[in-house]
């Protein structure tokens, strides 16, 4: 029986133009990209040919406005600290979401030992942000407002577009994660108004341990990592020219395929919406009806525990993820739940559905009827759900 | 897997699944706060449990923990029973992975629990707790309880202020 990967938000198969690019470039033997003599030279033009991929799928004015770093978490790092150390002469606070990815909470709280204050601003019942709050936080200190595109637990997206209004009149800047969105729907910095960006390869069917910063021209942003002048003396450290390579071959698909994707996509995820009603009650859901990613479900299944539902799943052949306490490490509730007004209970019984291009609708068909099973199965045991609503 | 094969097979085919109708003995532990609820039913005869069913909400190992504590405890006197520990039932699934320990090994509180509730109802002691729901057949009668933690509420409320639950129109 075939395993259906529905976890498509920790990471994405390789496209196998992304693989044939990859073991073209091992092949090849590239020298360092930063050495004058031929070779180096060689793997210097196939570095900025990855560049120009990377930075068409973005919409970036030129190619020289992306940097490359070892992923989405770099990336926050970066663009969060590089801006910070850069520009503490003009003030020392910067606004931010609740439900941030952890990359930008604790790149945050590195900076408070710094002496920054960060404002954290509260999500809705939706998990969106008001621009009217930003608007409100913004302080003569303030340097920087940095939140997410989309959010990788919920797929809710931000009014990132708004929002990057808002810091604009006021000079200040304006960073997005946007991780979880590029390669995965239509995406334009410029649409955005966005100073930097943060993405990474694997979210687009590109290999992992590579991503890059979008960095608007113009925009005085700090290296975390010294040494050389490599990547035009942003990020020191001979580059991940594999890795690279994949990436701008992944970028290239992307850009091409992106309306077809988003839509074959979303067609998956309207598909699941639609039936999941007729196969279980007590769902919540968590993502946003229309402003959310195309291929990303949140759904809380009331009177169960998350990683019981995984583990079944699994047995079943299907792959899907939790954001149940008991399933990380921390054994804590998601705080990106909790914000969102769930309780700890309901964020107990959470699974997050990403769908892929690799899926089809059978795979959905299926996963709903072994999802209707294993949740009949849990609940039997479960000592809540026939003592809910007078079931018992 | 971060499970082992006795875990798995517990989990995947938990023993004595369910509820004892006249059951003289329910021990119950545990929170949704911390992500586990178990509910121990016990029918005790001639000072023996002759029989035990579980209900649990909780992760794999809370499941399998469940499950292989009422294989332990069946049949047991309850001299016996009240000597079984949460290590017994680690020990017998041959190991749980460290976080899990604490969180999810909870089924030999439950079951000292239980035979507590049996002792106090012989003595006719009503036990200190007694806002505390322990015969489930009460439990949508007059007086409402949350649906999480079972601490008695007052009609209407729309939360729990034990354990901080929306309650919205459930009870």
């Amino acid at each position: 029986m075939k395993y259906i990967n529905l976890d498509h938000i920790s990471s994405n198969p390789l496209l196998p133009e992304v693989k044939q690019a990859m073991i073209e470039a091992i092949q090849h033997d590239y020298h360092n990209p930063s050495s004058q003599h031929r070779a180096g030279e060689e793997a210097a033009a196939a570095l900025e040919r990855a560049r120009e991929q990377v930075a068409k799928l973005i919409n970036a004015d030129a190619p020289k406005e992306i940097v490359f770093t070892s992923g989405g978490t770099e990336a926050d790092n970066h663009a969060i600290k590089g801006v910070a150390m850069a520009n503490a002469d003009r003030g020392k606070h910067v606004i931010t979401t609740n439900i941030e990815h952890n990359a930008v909470i604790r790149s945050l709280r590195r900076l408070k030992s710094d002496g920054f204050t960060v404002t954290s601003l509260s999500v809705d019942e939706q998990g969106r942000v008001r621009p009217q709050d930003v608007a409100d936080a913004i302080t003569p200190e303030t340097i920087l407002v940095s939140i997410m595109h989309s959010n990788n637990e919920t797929g809710t997206l931000q009014p990132v577009e708004e929002i990057a209004a808002v810091a604009r009149a006021k000079k200040i800047l304006f960073h997005t994660d946007a991780v979880d969105s590029v390669g995965i729907m239509p995406f334009d910095v410029k649409k955005i108004g966005a100073d930097l960006v943060s993405f990474a390869s694997n979210s687009f069917y590109g290999p992992t341990g590579v991503g890059g910063l979008y960095i608007r021209r113009g925009v005085k942003v700090f290296p975390i990592l010294d040494g050389g002048v490599q990547e035009n003396n942003k990020r020191a450290g001979t580059e991940n020219l594999i890795g690279i390579i994949g990436m701008g071959q992944a970028a290239e698909i992307a850009a091409r395929d992106i309306d077809r994707r988003h839509a074959y996509l979303k067609g998956l995820k309207d598909l699941f919406l639609r039936e999941l009603p007729n196969h279980l009650d007590e769902v919540i859901i968590n993502t946003h009806p229309v402003h959310s990613l195309p291929h990303l479900v949140s759904a809380s299944i009331r009177y169960i525990e998350g990683e019981s539902v995984m583990l079944m799943l699994d047995d079943e052949g299907i792959g899907v993820s939790t954001r149940s306490a008991c399933a990380t490490g921390s054994l804590r509730a998601s705080h990106v739940l909790l914000s969102i007004g769930l309780s700890h209970a309901d964020a107990q019984g959470t699974l997050v559905i990403a769908f892929g291009i690799d899926n089809t609708e059978s795979d959905v068909t299926r996963f709903l009827k072994s999802l209707k099973q294993v949740v009949t199965t849990l609940r039997e045991i479960s000592p809540l759900y026939n003592k809910a609503a007078g079931r018992g | 897997m971060m499970y082992n094969k006795v875990v798995m097979d517990h989990f995947r085919n938990p023993r004595n699944v369910g509820t004892i109708e006249d059951a003289n003995g329910v021990g119950e532990v545990g929170n949704p706060l911390c992500g586990d609820m178990m509910t121990i039913y016990l029918k005790i005869k001639d000072e023996r449990i002759d029989d035990i069913k579980f209900q649990t909400f909780g992760c794999g190992s809370a499941i399998a923990v469940s499950s292989m504590l009422t294989e332990i405890a069946k049949g047991k006197s309850l001299e016996e029973a009240k000597k079984i520990t949460n290590k017994d039932v680690a020990e017998a699934l041959e190991g749980l992975p460290k976080n899990k320990l604490h969180c999810s090994n909870l089924g030999a509180d439950a079951l000292q629990m239980a035979i507590k509730d049996y002792e106090d109802r012989k003595a006719g002691i009503q036990r200190p707790e007694l806002k505390r729901k322990d015969e489930h057949e009460h439990s949508h009668g007059d007086t409402c309880y949350c649906p999480y933690c079972d601490v008695e509420i007052e009609e209407g409320v729309t939360f729990c202020e034990a354990c901080q639950h929306d309650l919205k129109e459930e009870h």
